[in-house]
């Protein structure tokens, strides 16, 4: 029933409602009113993303198995389990402090920034016109957190340091994003997915840009983890599930 | 940084095309660029604008509520300074 089209919409769902809800997170406990507000809009616009992507990918799958209205943008999201989400481990990662956080959306929002300009030329309509809709938002998404990485990293010596430390943190993260995973490949054949091989020296040359104006070091280490996208996943992902999904495990069906 | 350290700013979103900018508000950052980040964020979440000017509180100058009746009151019997006294024709709307 999951066909690679269908994987390749739930992988870019989850990687949005993950790191929306991480985001979410912070909302009342920003390190100031302006920052909350700042990171709970992107929580929020994340959230709107993976609503997007879980709605065509219901509809894949209803379509797949000819059972109309059986899944929803709901049961995808509430009540699959960790080793169904495709997710790259990064955005699963804890906000640690106000630095790790900026860091996390900086190193996704350049990823997704171009990723979506390329999914805006995919032969399959609906992801194209949710990458079109979507890279506005990411577009600020990556000048804000690229303004605050700046910021933080050519700032006093305590915030250089805290940067430091969060590159250093989330750097063995970040080269999954450029490692496709089957379903990626299939699609990508297909001239439905982007090829994601292909988005790395755009992302380390805007890393490289951005480190270069922090004063932050860009890391030489390559070995870097993976799994994420097939569903092997980092610990701290069964936490967020359970807290995310716990409404919808304990009362189901319930709305509000 | 904790806020206090961060200087105040008065926020002015135009709303659209044609209109003033108006006194949306204040809030703290610290410096200009960030003001614009953080006006955009707090102030037009909700379609309010499409141009935003920043303004260091510091550099606004306001007249004294205590001077109010010297300053302004001695306008009150003067309608000859109003327009009042044309009659527009009907093509002319929103005088």
């Amino acid at each position: 029933m999951t066909s690679p089209l269908i994987n390749y919409t739930l992988h870019l769902a989850d990687n949005a409602l993950i790191l929306g809800h991480r985001n979410s997170e912070w909302t009342g406990h920003g390190p100031v009113l302006e920052q909350d507000i700042a990171i709970s809009n992107i929580a929020l616009d994340l959230i709107g993303q993976a609503r997007n992507f879980y709605q065509y990918a219901a509809q894949l799958i209803n379509r797949s198995t000819n059972q109309p209205n059986t899944a929803t943008e709901d049961t995808v999201a509430y009540l699959r389990d960790a080793h169904d989400f495709k997710n790259c481990l990064l955005v699963e990662q804890t906000n640690g402090d106000w630095a790790k956080t900026i860091l996390k959306q900086f190193y996704f929002s350049a990823y997704q920034f171009y990723l979506f300009q390329r999914l805006r030329d995919s032969k399959d309509e609906t992801l194209a016109a949710i990458a079109e809709k979507s890279l506005k938002e990411v577009t600020y998404h990556l000048r804000w957190s690229s303004e605050w990485a700046i910021r933080l990293g050519d700032g006093t010596e305590e915030s250089h340091a805290r940067m430091t430390n969060a590159v250093d943190d989330l750097w063995m993260f970040a080269g999954e994003m450029f490692v496709a995973a089957d379903y990626e490949i299939a699609c990508a054949n297909k001239g439905e997915a982007v090829d994601v091989v292909l988005l790395k020296s755009d992302w380390l040359q805007k890393v490289k840009a951005i480190f270069n104006e922090a004063t932050l070091p860009v890391p030489q280490h390559s070995w870097m983890q993976s799994g994420g996208k097939e569903g092997r996943h980092t610990e701290h992902l069964g936490y967020i599930l359970a807290e995310m999904q716990f409404m919808q495990r304990a009362y189901p069906g319930s709305t509000w | 940084m904790p806020q206090h350290e961060w200087p105040l700013w008065e926020v002015f979103i135009r709303s659209k095309n044609g209109l003033d900018h108006k006194h949306a508000g204040s809030l703290h950052a610290a410096d200009a660029q960030m003001a614009i980040e953080h006006a955009r964020d707090v102030y037009t979440r909700r379609m309010e604008g499409i141009s935003i000017w920043v303004v260091e509180s510091k550099y606004i100058h306001a007249s004294n509520p205590e001077e109010a009746s010297s300053l302004y009151d001695p306008a009150n019997d003067k309608p000859y300074r109003h327009p009042t006294f044309y009659d527009l024709p009907e093509e002319v709307k929103n005088m």
